[in-house]
């Protein structure tokens, strides 16, 4: 019994992708294996189709939208206020950062003033949140690479995060806390102090993990001068992100095009040149001690004041407003009805999430729902360069590579 | 030959099943509760006090299981290759020495073929056809995952098994005999034979976990790369089967590794007082291999599968071989040999 190449040829194995595999698939030379969408390393479900020669990769052609939720024309039949929710549920490890650029594009729409308490707990969070989706990123990329235990450590350690999204919002992942106009609500009492413990116990973690993983020759032999990508291609492909700093070039929105004051903190944007998987490895190590600092940062310098916006258009009124005066009822029952009417005209705001370049656009037509949204997400644009990194390196080295690209499957498809 | 001796092989040969058989149920249970344990979580605690049970109500939920095979496999080979894997597993402990007692006016060796001459040259033998099992699981399943798995445990084990030879043939020239007995015997003489050989311990240990495809060297079930390699087809009591060669195999090599380096039953004084400490001592240090094993998969990451063979035929095998050179020449200084 031999493997069926003949099943490789017929058209519901290749399909539409016939075109796209080299020769000498079609005459069975090199083997065609479908990797995913159920493969317990495609990081949710990615397809990809490999033409392995031996356990060489060939070719790889990525297959995405298994995960396809529609979320840009769901958002389009909700008020921007309901609409926020959706955007929870996209980039699934950066939740408030899908919400930040979010409410980003409505305040720069509507020119809305934020706080300035609501903006430097916006930054907060936000850095909390890179760290919680580096944390699962690391720990994933390590379990790619077997070594199981820094996954766990990983998610024991993002688990504290968590927690503190869950006191703030209530919710540990789909928080839809950040607000057009400020915050949903002020932080709890007990936030400053849990914050500053993680910001004590954080730092050690880190380097915990750096043990393990750094200097060990095993995974330095898997990871150093794998996927080379050279900056040209990296800036041909749009990549953002760790991945195009990792290649040398230091771009990072939070210094490049400041928003929601980034411009107050000292924090370095870590660059390296080697552009391999292990230079994107010790660029991430390094971005969670740096969000870290940016966390201490503004932990300290908190301003007290309001999180909302006065700007009764867009923003309720506290409930107990609502008793005492006419206008706060109107406006509150408008808002929670209708919803805010933002004048008309597009815009684009973007934010650095922990993958790359997060953007928004939103076109408003007046009415109290946005006529159009589409997201740039940076997983969608990163992953184009998988198989350009994938030629020519083993099974072994994809499964790694995968990591590296560090996509998020809902925010490839949404 | 006489009755008494026949009784004395049979329950003997039933011990060391049932010994063997509780110890792969135990070890998968310590293994989960030790990576547990390494990973800040509580590892199986439902079955029975500290989870106890865990490892029976695995069993039992096996043993229900659905077993499954692909339509378009080599249904003989597919059923017969779990088997061909688990017997070579569990027939190398025969020769292991366990020590001896005087009993019924009749010296009782505790082990099954007691003082087998050639007892290394059949752990070599016994240890390859194992592989066979597995190539042939992975090319029987018809899955292209399967598939590489074997190919890959094929190339593995048969370029590990030259440098797994050469390390056994340092002890074996210490003693000047292959028979593990004598083995012992010689370290329980001097000292353990892994002070004295430390490159061919060493060389040991690794070969002997790319061996039996425990982590760093666990290639052919590569669960990131190959979903699970050789036995992803596999379902029920075959699978079942898999999984009790690799935890039996990984209590054979332990004891395989007491034997020759760390002085077997042997342990100075305790064992020399109270022979029938044996069999507890040697149980004592293949726990402690065991640990080792288990603390070796929590810690690293997988080699990769050229980098492996690199390690294999360009490390491995030199130094193995620059050990028996060396143990050699101290052997022809000390005039130890002639």
């Amino acid at each position: 019994m031999d493997i069926d190449f003949e099943a490789n040829l017929s058209p519901d194995v290749l399909g539409e992708f016939a075109h796209l595999v080299s020769e000498r698939a079609l005459t069975g030379e090199t083997m065609l294996l479908n990797m995913g969408p159920q493969h317990p390393s495609t990081h949710g479900v990615l397809r990809l189709l490999l033409e392995l020669d031996g356990e060489e990769v060939v070719n790889c052609i990525p297959d995405i939208g298994f995960l396809h939720t529609g979320i840009e024309k769901n958002m389009e039949a909700k008020t921007y206020l309901k609409a926020e929710t959706m955007t929870d549920r996209l980039d699934y490890l950066n939740n408030l950062g899908n919400n930040l650029t979010y409410v980003m594009a409505i305040e720069k729409l509507a020119d809305l003033d934020v706080p300035p308490r609501a903006q430097a707990i916006r930054v907060l969070l936000t850095e909390l949140q890179r760290i919680s989706s580096h944390l699962v990123w690391v720990g994933t990329h390590a379990l790619d690479a077997a070594a199981m235990s820094v996954f766990l450590y990983c998610f024991r350690d993002r688990e504290r995060i968590l927690d503190i999204f869950e006191m703030v919002s209530g919710q540990r992942m789909m928080t839809t806390y950040f607000r057009p106009g400020g915050l949903w609500r002020d932080t709890p009492v007990e936030f400053e102090a849990a914050v500053r413990d993680f910001v004590r116990y954080f730092p050690p973690r880190v380097e915990e993990y750096a043990n393990l993983l750094t200097k060990n020759p095993i995974f330095m032999r898997r990871t150093k001068e794998i996927g080379h990508l050279d900056p040209q291609t990296a800036l041909q492909y749009g990549v953002t992100g760790p991945m195009l700093r990792a290649a040398g070039i230091e771009h990072d929105l939070r210094k490049a095009q400041p928003y929601s004051g980034y411009e107050l903190y000292d924090f370095d944007v870590p660059t390296h040149t080697d552009s391999d998987t292990y230079a994107r490895y010790l660029m991430r190590m390094e971005e969670m001690r740096q969000s870290n600092r940016i966390v201490e940062q503004a932990l300290n310098k908190l301003p007290l004041g309001p999180v909302r916006s006065n700007n009764r258009k867009y923003v309720t009124p506290p409930r107990s407003e609502i008793g005492i005066s006419m206008e706060a009822l109107i406006h509150h029952f408008k808002l929670w009805t209708e919803g805010f009417l933002p004048p008309k005209g597009s815009v684009y705001a973007a934010t650095e999430s922990p993958r790359g370049e997060l953007g928004v656009f939103l076109e408003s037509d007046g009415g109290p729902t946005p006529y159009r949204v589409h997201w740039r997400t940076p997983s969608f644009t990163n992953m184009q360069i998988l198989p350009i990194l994938a030629k020519g390196h083993l099974v072994a080295d994809l499964v790694l590579l995968i990591g590296t690209v560090d996509i998020t499957l809902g925010d490839v498809d949404r | 030959m006489d009755l008494g001796l026949w009784i004395e092989w049979i329950v003997k040969a039933i011990i060391l099943i049932v010994v063997l058989l509780i110890g792969f149920m135990y070890l998968t249970y310590m293994e989960r509760k030790f990576l547990a344990r390494f990973q800040n979580r509580y590892g199986p605690n439902r079955a029975g006090p500290v989870g106890l049970l865990q490892p029976m109500a695995d069993g039992i939920k096996l043993i229900f299981k659905e077993e499954v095979i692909p339509k378009q496999a080599d249904k003989l080979i597919f059923i017969l290759a779990p088997v061909i894997t688990v017997i070579p597993a569990w027939v190398i402990l025969a020769v292991i020495p366990l020590g001896s007692i005087q009993l019924f006016g009749r010296t009782i060796d505790f082990s099954l073929a007691g003082d087998l001459n050639v007892g290394i040259l059949y752990i070599m033998a016994v240890t390859s056809i194992s592989v066979y099992g597995i190539v042939l699981a992975g090319w029987s399943s018809n899955n292209k995952y399967a598939l590489l798995g074997g190919i890959r445990s094929s190339a593995q084990m048969i370029s590990y098994e030259l440098a797994l030879g050469l390390a056994f043939v340092g002890p074996a020239m210490m003693a000047s005999s292959l028979s593990l007995a004598r083995i012992v015997e010689a370290q329980s003489k001097t000292v353990w034979f892994a002070v004295l050989q430390p490159i061919g311990f060493v060389v040991f240990l690794v070969a002997a976990l790319a061996e039996i495809n425990r982590s760093p060297f666990d290639m052919p079930e590569a669960e990131q790369e190959l979903t699970a390699g050789y036995h992803v087809e596999y379902s029920g009591m075959k699978f079942a089967m898999f999984m009790l060669t690799e935890y039996t195999k990984m209590i054979v090599v332990s004891v395989i590794a007491a034997t020759l380096f760390l002085g077997g039953y042997h342990f100075p004084f305790l064992t020399d007082r109270w022979p029938w400490l044996g069999p507890l001592v040697l149980f004592a240090k293949v726990i402690i291999l065991l640990f080792g094993i288990i603390w070796v998969r929590a810690t690293l990451p997988r080699v990769r599968y050229d980098q492996l063979m690199a390690l294999g035929w360009k490390v491995m095998l030199p130094a193995a071989l620059l050990n028996v050179f060396i143990t050699a020449g101290v052997m022809y200084v000390l005039g130890m040999i002639a």
